[in-house]
């Protein structure tokens, strides 16, 4: 029994590091690996979904994943308030800003710009669905090129699956439905998903890691 | 053969052990930060619906877990402790909380000092 568990684990370890940690990469990552941002600055989100909260609750998830895949993060609340204080309060004004501005500001090296497509619950039959969908676009602020662009979702029903037949489903919805009315942030810890979806390092077709990562160089 | 048996069986057992190791390697789950309440905290002051002094609160709570456990605070944690105290007009609190900013990530500089200059011209006006 050992023995075979041993030479299960030792197949899989081979095709592991065969295979890399990291899977492997289809993007064109020349320009991200000349440019090197260090800092980056993740300007509110443009929201196309009909949530008012969308833009902030999306705004307040992403210093995580891009902190811990080794960038200098431009902190979220404060850069609001700078964009405020300056007239600019709406996501489409803000993403008109010059990346001059925003280097001479900020001194960021890059900038994010994030769009949010989904945001919230839908309300089906037998079930909700909380969700949230999102895409990002990393530009270098001096020379203006695209250095990267992503998208991930995120779901409140990932992995729910419904094996108690219609008695289930009925309790199932039921319970989503009191849960999802109580819960008036429900797409925020939802959001914290996709944004490390989206912006985690060492992910397939995702972020390079920056400098402040053991790993930055690596990949 | 029992005891031939034995030493094999512990080494096989060892030998899993050190692979799994080895596999769950791959996605190690050590953060850089200790991140504590920082996001959530962000996320109230967006929303505006608790009072600033009880955000201050949490994050200088948070802030003490962090130097006992020894663990770095994540970019951005005094800068926003500084908004939060400049936003009561407690300004020189606001000024440290920059300042602390900027210590630890010099890529801030350019960024706090802006913020820094400005407080000073208001202060002067």
């Amino acid at each position: 029994m050992m023995m075979r568990l041993l030479r299960l684990c030792a197949g899989l370890l081979i095709a592991t590091l065969a295979a890399g940690c990291a899977q492997t990469k289809t993007v064109d990552y020349s320009a991200f690996k000349q440019s090197r941002p260090r800092t980056i600055v993740v300007l509110p989100p443009l929201n196309e979904s009909p949530d008012v909260k969308a833009t902030y609750g999306m705004l307040s998830q992403v210093t995580y994943p891009l902190a811990e895949a080794g960038y200098y993060v431009v902190p979220v609340a404060l850069m609001d308030e700078t964009f405020r204080l300056n007239g600019l309060t709406t996501p489409g004004d803000i993403h008109q800003v010059s990346p001059q501005k925003l280097r001479e500001i900020f001194g960021a090296d890059a900038a994010l710009y994030v769009t949010v497509s989904q945001y919230g619950t839908s309300y089906m039959v037998f079930s909700s669905a909380t969700v949230v969908t999102a895409g990002a676009k990393l530009v270098d602020l001096k020379s203006g090129a695209t250095l990267w662009t992503g998208s991930a979702s995120a779901s409140s029903e990932e992995g729910n699956v419904n094996a108690g037949g219609l008695i289930g489903m009925l309790i199932s919805a039921a319970v989503h439905q009191i849960v999802s009315s109580v819960q008036d942030d429900a797409a925020y810890p939802v959001a914290g998903i996709a944004g490390q979806r989206l912006l985690s390092a060492g992910r397939n077709s995702g972020l390079l890691y920056g400098p402040r990562s053991p790993k930055y160089g690596t990949d | 053969m029992a005891t031939a048996l034995m030493p094999r069986r512990w080494l096989a057992a060892a030998g899993t052990i050190a692979c799994v190791a080895a596999l769950t390697g791959c996605s190690s789950h050590k953060t850089l930060y200790q991140w504590e309440s920082y996001q959530s905290q962000v996320y109230e002051y967006f929303k505006g619906e608790s009072p600033k002094e009880a955000q201050i609160e949490e994050l200088e709570r948070d802030l003490q877990k962090i130097k006992a456990a020894n663990g770095a605070v994540p970019p951005g944690y005094h800068a926003q402790l500084g908004l939060l105290y400049s936003s009561l007009g407690r300004d020189d609190q606001m000024v440290q909380q920059f300042q602390t900013e900027k210590a630890l990530f010099p890529e801030s500089a350019t960024y706090m000092d802006f913020l820094l200059k400005n407080a000073k011209k208001e202060g002067k006006q």
